[in-house]
């Protein structure tokens, strides 16, 4: 098999006496969108942020395409194209929805020191943010202050934003989280088509929409992974039923 | 709309007053009014500077009077030994509040929110303090600037108009620039900083690089006023260093309205006016512009510049 996109190597975080992340080890491959879940409290935002470079773990590694990034700033690992949305949205509430993905855009476009010229009149920075804002459907609500918008569109606008920096690897924290059914049914349509042009790890605690979406998933309890394979297996493995799916049975039927 | 084209007229209408104030002065004998104009315009042009990063890049400095002090001195000092070109002093004036602002700015930067507004506050009061210590340069008594700064002919600034249009024209200037600077690439990347940090950092940029070049633009910007001040005055003493100077500007800032291109302007032309208006009626006068102040800050969300917004909307 080919190297990974992301390999994650015992990584190790501990606040305190708890372990939040125990010698968690995973690999992604590109082009797949592997899902971690787990229990309230099994670690996967702490996780997520040492990917990203918001926490820095205790030991072990990350590696991006053969590079290490253990230690790496966030915004180094973006211009290395990883991009990230955030569990409670992130956005620049003051811009617009085109100002907030054309800002994406602009920092993986050249210098932005550049004091004199209009940024709003750089056709490359805007065609790319009608372009990822296009992407996830919110082309028409282009010019709309981002605090305006509703939650489903900021979370919508998030992932434009994400698109904007033209990442290799997307991880979105919990996409879903607070979205009604419609929405989500929305955002796992989309996400369906991402996932065709980028790789993908998705931290989420919608079932239905994880086993629709993942090539593989990644269970988390208590900061340790107990188990790591297709949806398939995940949902035989006795491990993975006693820790986790138990108390959530009613919801896999649902689904 | 309307509400835009409401605080436009009423920008438009004290633009054109500054503009033409010589022509009143000099039509009604009224010399007194050129020379607190000329104030006003150089204080107006200190907020401008201190609106870039407080209003546009969300830094509260509350040392900003300390660049009107390097300003100051630099012309009173080079004028002391006998360096009387402008050419020179007015480089110089820049150049130390440019250093200082770097200096300054990489050690503050470092702190964010209240604490940022203390370190900034801690630096003016240690440059207050140093002032106080030049002995050669007065000391606490201040420096009397004898000569103003001499452009070979190209301004006169010992005339009043002359002088008065000098400061003008760098006020406008200065405006000028945080217009293109607040709708740049760079402008952008600072507002965005000052909206949310961790998206920014999230989506490529390295925050402090960006706020530490828009600290320096804005210091540099204020260390112009500050030369101007001196001259203006034809003295400089550590007290335009104090906090409480640094304190009027913030107040010019937030009365006119944050992260508006004219609010500042607006602001120290009110502020101003109040003082010194105020100060004529009584000795008390603080007592009045305090809670006048208050109910602005209050009741105009977004200062003069917004209240003018919400007028017109009606």
């Amino acid at each position: 098999m080919a190297e990974p996109l992301l390999r994650v190597e015992k990584l190790v975080r501990r606040f305190g006496g708890i372990v939040a992340t125990d010698h968690v080890s995973l690999d992604v491959a590109a082009g797949e969108l592997h899902a971690i879940i787990g229990p309230n409290g099994a670690g996967k935002t702490t996780l997520i942020s040492q990917l990203t470079g918001h926490l820095d773990p205790h030991s072990g590694s990350v590696t991006l395409a053969g590079r290490d990034i253990t230690y790496l700033p966030a915004y180094r690992r973006c211009a290395l194209g990883l991009a990230r949305s955030f569990q409670i949205t992130s956005l620049l509430l003051d811009f617009t929805a085109a100002d907030n993905v054309a800002l994406a855009a602009q920092a993986h476009a050249g210098t932005s020191f550049r004091f004199f010229a209009n940024a709003r009149k750089e056709k490359g920075l805007r065609d790319a943010a009608h372009a990822a804002l296009d992407r996830v459907g919110l082309a028409h609500r282009a010019d709309v202050v981002a605090s305006k918008l509703s939650h489903g569109e900021r979370r919508e606008l998030e992932l434009a934003v994400a698109l904007a920096s033209k990442p290799k690897l997307l991880l979105l924290d919990e996409p879903m989280a607070g979205l009604g059914v419609t929405e989500s049914q929305r955002m796992v349509k989309l996400l369906q088509e991402l996932r065709k042009e980028v790789s993908i790890v998705l931290v989420e605690h919608d079932m239905p929409a994880v086993f629709a979406l993942a090539d593989r998933i990644s269970v988390l309890v208590y900061g340790r992974l107990i188990a790591s394979g297709d949806p398939a297996s995940i949902r035989a493995n006795e491990d993975v039923k006693r820790a986790y799916l138990g108390d959530q049975h009613v919801v896999t039927h649902h689904g | 709309m309307k509400g835009l084209s409401v605080s436009k007229a009423v920008t438009a209408l004290m633009l054109a007053g500054l503009v033409l104030l010589p022509l009143y002065s000099y039509l009604s004998g009224n010399i007194f009014i050129l020379t607190l104009f000329t104030r006003i315009v150089i204080l107006a042009l200190a907020a401008a500077s201190l609106n870039l990063i407080m209003g546009f890049g969300g830094m509260m400095s509350f040392g900003h009077a300390a660049y009107l002090g390097i300003g100051g001195y630099s012309v009173g000092m080079l004028a002391q030994e006998g360096v009387g070109s402008g050419f020179i002093q007015f480089p110089v004036a820049l150049a130390a509040s440019a250093v200082y602002a770097l200096v300054i700015g990489a050690l503050s930067l470092r702190t964010r929110g209240v604490y940022f507004i203390m370190i900034t506050l801690a630096f003016a009061q240690m440059a207050y303090y140093v002032a106080s210590g030049l002995a050669r340069y007065g000391g606490d008594d201040g420096l009397t600037v004898y000569n103003r700064s001499d452009f070979s002919g190209l301004v006169n600034l010992s005339n009043r108009t002359q002088f008065y249009y000098l400061c003008l024209a760098c006020l406008f200037g200065v405006i000028f620039l945080v217009w293109r600077i607040v709708n740049s690439r760079f402008g952008l990347v600072v507002q965005g900083l000052r909206s949310n940090e961790q998206r920014m950092q999230a989506i490529g940029f390295p925050a402090k690089r960006y706020q530490l070049a828009c600290f320096v633009i804005s210091g540099t910007m204020c260390g112009l006023a500050g030369a101007l001040l001196a001259n203006n005055t034809d003295f400089v003493s550590p007290a335009v260093m104090y906090w409480t100077r640094s304190g009027d500007l913030m107040v010019m800032v937030i009365l006119g309205g944050m992260g508006t291109l004219f609010g500042p302007v607006m602001g120290a032309v009110v502020y101003l006016l109040l003082e010194e208006f105020l100060s004529q009626i009584t000795e008390y006068w603080a007592l009045i512009m305090g809670p006048l102040l208050l109910l602005i800050v209050l009741f105009g969300r977004g200062g003069i510049m917004g209240l003018l917004g919400r007028v017109g909307r009606g």
